[in-house]
């Protein structure tokens, strides 16, 4: 009788996540001609104040401007992608954005499949003829923060928290080192990964105790370059009394005063740019890489960090992006 | 040396930090199986209390709400777990595994529901999370070498939650060995037959222990999101309720050992932290996969060869049923 209502009940409770997730697909089906973009979200979700956020803040940007809405999903495990994204392909949608590089071999199957359907993959690329990749230089913006970082540093140690262990956030990392040793030649950056699997990406409790333990070992200044997993080293800053750095979206308004900048990368445009570009016909399949030259990655000043950032600092970072842009300093990437 | 000892006391201090919720929680189960009813759902019922927590502190600005309404769902759900499998002889392991599955998904939802954030709720001021208790007299004593620091550092500004975990500890040592209930308590996950006997009605036994479990697991959860952390975010427990079941049987259900074993488990955590990028003498700097597996092969290596035989209590996991 109990195994019964228990069985009954495990039942309900998958029929209530697959009909949450079914809600979000079953728009009704629309006409051929009509443009329908869609958005696939990655592990961390649409409101972790990084990555994803700014995905979904280019989508809203496109939304406000040509009210057209848009069509998503949030993926909470590995096996929605290829689903969500071949459902989304089914229903009909003209262009959908993939963001993250975990969403590669999703987009690689599903896009074979749906030849007329336009793919925009963020953060890692495809040569196919119907998707258009994005990748960032992350080493650049990277490079700029770390020469704030080392120049706010009174220890003259500064932390870093990658999130899950890949190369696309060795990228950063390798920036950031090079930035700082730009400033202090003996600066020295202590390096943590939280993990390596996915679920690095969303564990802020683990995210704080590896700041912590920077903090411990002298560092005074940490960034964090792990999704959801980076709100908890940001948390763990503020409490200590630290400084951190955001990552992706601007973050500097999370904890006002508290944030010395973030590392841009502007997901946000490139969403936009993807389906605004989708919708007047002016959309390119291949590969794109953009860097501090194209406003694809940066750092984030305004009144929340204004106090933290002096003008001999903000000078100093100017200058080094100047001659980045220009190419008279070289950031070497983590793989050339 | 002045250095390495203090980093020894920033790595004490970091294992306290990570061991509250898994004592918090090792401790719940004791309780539980201690009375004959095995909990998995520790992790369900701890995540449930993490986001109750976090929703109430977040919504009235005050963490003591939020830590009331984290142990009121932990025990709702133990009720849930004692009705399926001590009123009506269930599955101990379906009904907690059902706990978990449930609250994985129903934590999320409701977040989503309720704060439009995609399943975290937002994220506290320091205003809304549990205050750390600041001890007098920390400036007079930190010249003091070795006292100071250790004082400083690991006594001083510790969470309210940390304090109360101590006191649960020392409280459970007590109440198992020394007093009526707690006799009682382990007479029932032995042979519950005896004490029904003697006249002593094991569903109640049995319902106070899961209801402990309940309250206990509750403020491990606020601790993780209103303590440690500051809001909820999507499967934030990470395992915490099965690591914490592991240390209970660890430490042979006893309540000095499990402590230990939890305290072990934090440690080599808190080590694997901080040797990640640190080059060692003759390897130099080790891979970080291979730092990260360092908690797991100790514990195997300790369970395979220091442990002995772990023996569980007779009657755990067996509903009982009245001779008729």
């Amino acid at each position: 009788m109990t195994k019964r209502i228990l069985a009954v009940l495990a039942n309900s409770v998958l029929a209530l996540s697959m009909a949450t997730g079914a809600a979000v697909l079953a728009a009704p089906a629309q006409g051929a001609d009509e443009f329908v973009p869609a958005v696939v979200f990655d592990q961390g979700g649409k409101f972790d104040k990084s990555f994803n956020e700014a995905a979904y803040n280019g989508a809203e940007r496109f939304k406000k401007e040509t009210g057209i809405a848009y069509r998503e999903f949030e993926i909470t495990n590995e096996s929605q992608r290829e689903q969500a994204m071949r459902n989304m392909a089914r229903r009909g949608a003209s262009v959908i954005a993939a963001v993250g590089f975990s969403q590669t071999a999703a987009v690689d199957k599903v896009s074979r499949e749906f030849p007329n359907t336009k793919f925009c993959l963020i953060d890692d690329k495809l040569e196919l003829p119907n998707v258009q990749s994005v990748t960032f230089k992350e080493h650049e913006g990277s490079y700029l923060v770390g020469m704030l970082a080392a120049m706010a540093s009174k220890t003259g140690k500064v932390g870093f928290v990658g999130g899950m262990d890949i190369p696309l956030i060795r990228n950063f990392l390798t920036g950031y080192e090079q930035g700082v040793k730009h400033v202090k030649a003996d600066g020295e950056v202590i390096t943590n990964m939280t993990g390596t699997t996915p679920a690095a990406w969303n564990d802020p409790t683990r995210g704080a105790e590896l700041a912590k333990s920077q903090f411990g070992r002298g560092a005074d200044i940490v960034f964090a370059a792990a999704g959801a997993t980076g709100l908890g080293v940001l948390q763990a800053a503020v409490d200590s009394g630290k400084l951190g750095i955001g990552v992706d979206s601007n973050q500097n308004w999370v904890h006002p005063g508290h944030i010395l900048t973030s590392m841009v990368k502007r997901v946000d445009v490139t969403v936009y740019d993807c389906m605004k570009t989708a919708k007047d016909g002016s959309w390119k399949a291949g590969h794109r890489v953009v860097g501090l030259k194209e406003e694809g990655v940066g750092y984030a000043l305004d009144e929340n960090n204004r106090k933290l950032v002096t003008p001999d600092m903000e000078k100093a970072v100017e200058e080094a992006k100047q001659q980045i842009i220009a190419g008279q300093l070289q950031v070497k990437p983590y793989q050339p | 040396m002045d250095e390495v000892f203090l980093a020894v006391i920033l790595l004490v201090d970091a294992t306290i930090r990570v061991a509250t919720p898994l004592v918090l929680a090792a401790f719940a189960a004791l309780y539980g199986e201690r009375a004959g009813v095995v909990d998995i759902g520790l992790e369900g019922k701890m995540l449930a209390g993490a986001f109750f927590a976090a929703a109430v502190a977040s919504s009235t600005g005050n963490p003591w709400l939020g830590l009331l309404a984290a142990v009121a769902a932990s025990v709702a759900l133990s009720l849930v777990h004692g009705f399926a499998c001590i009123t009506h002889n269930g599955n101990q392991v379906v009904s907690g595994m059902a706990i978990n599955i449930l609250v994985a998904g129903l934590a999320p939802t409701l977040a989503y529901a309720w704060f439009h954030q995609g399943g975290q709720t937002p994220l506290l001021p320091a205003s809304a999370r549990l205050p750390q208790i600041h001890l007098p007299g920390v400036e007079a004593l930190s010249p003091i070498p070795i006292v100071g620091p250790i004082y400083r550092e690991i006594f001083d500004d510790a969470n309210v939650l940390i304090w109360l975990t101590v006191l649960v500890v020392v409280a459970t040592q007590w109440v198992l060995t020394r007093t009526r209930f707690g006799l009682r308590l382990r007479a029932v996950g032995e042979s519950p037959a005896a004490v029904d006997t003697a006249g002593i009605s094991v569903t109640k036994l049995r319902y106070q222990a899961v209801i402990i479990t309940g309250v206990l697991t509750g403020v491990a959860g606020a601790y993780l999101s209103t303590a440690h952390g500051a809001g909820f975010v999507r499967d934030m427990t990470a395992g915490k309720g099965y690591l914490a079941l592991a240390a209970l049987i660890f430490g042979k259900w006893r309540p000095w050992p499990t402590l230990f074993a939890c305290l072990l488990f934090a440690f080599t955590d808190a080590v694997q932290v901080r040797l990640q990028g640190v080059p060692l003498p003759v390897v130099g700097v080790i891979p970080v996969q291979f730092i990260q597996m360092l908690p797991y092969v100790l514990t195997v290596l300790l369970l395979a060869g220091f442990v002995g035989k772990a023996v569980a209590p007779k009657a755990s996991g067996i509903p009982y049923v009245k001779e008729r």
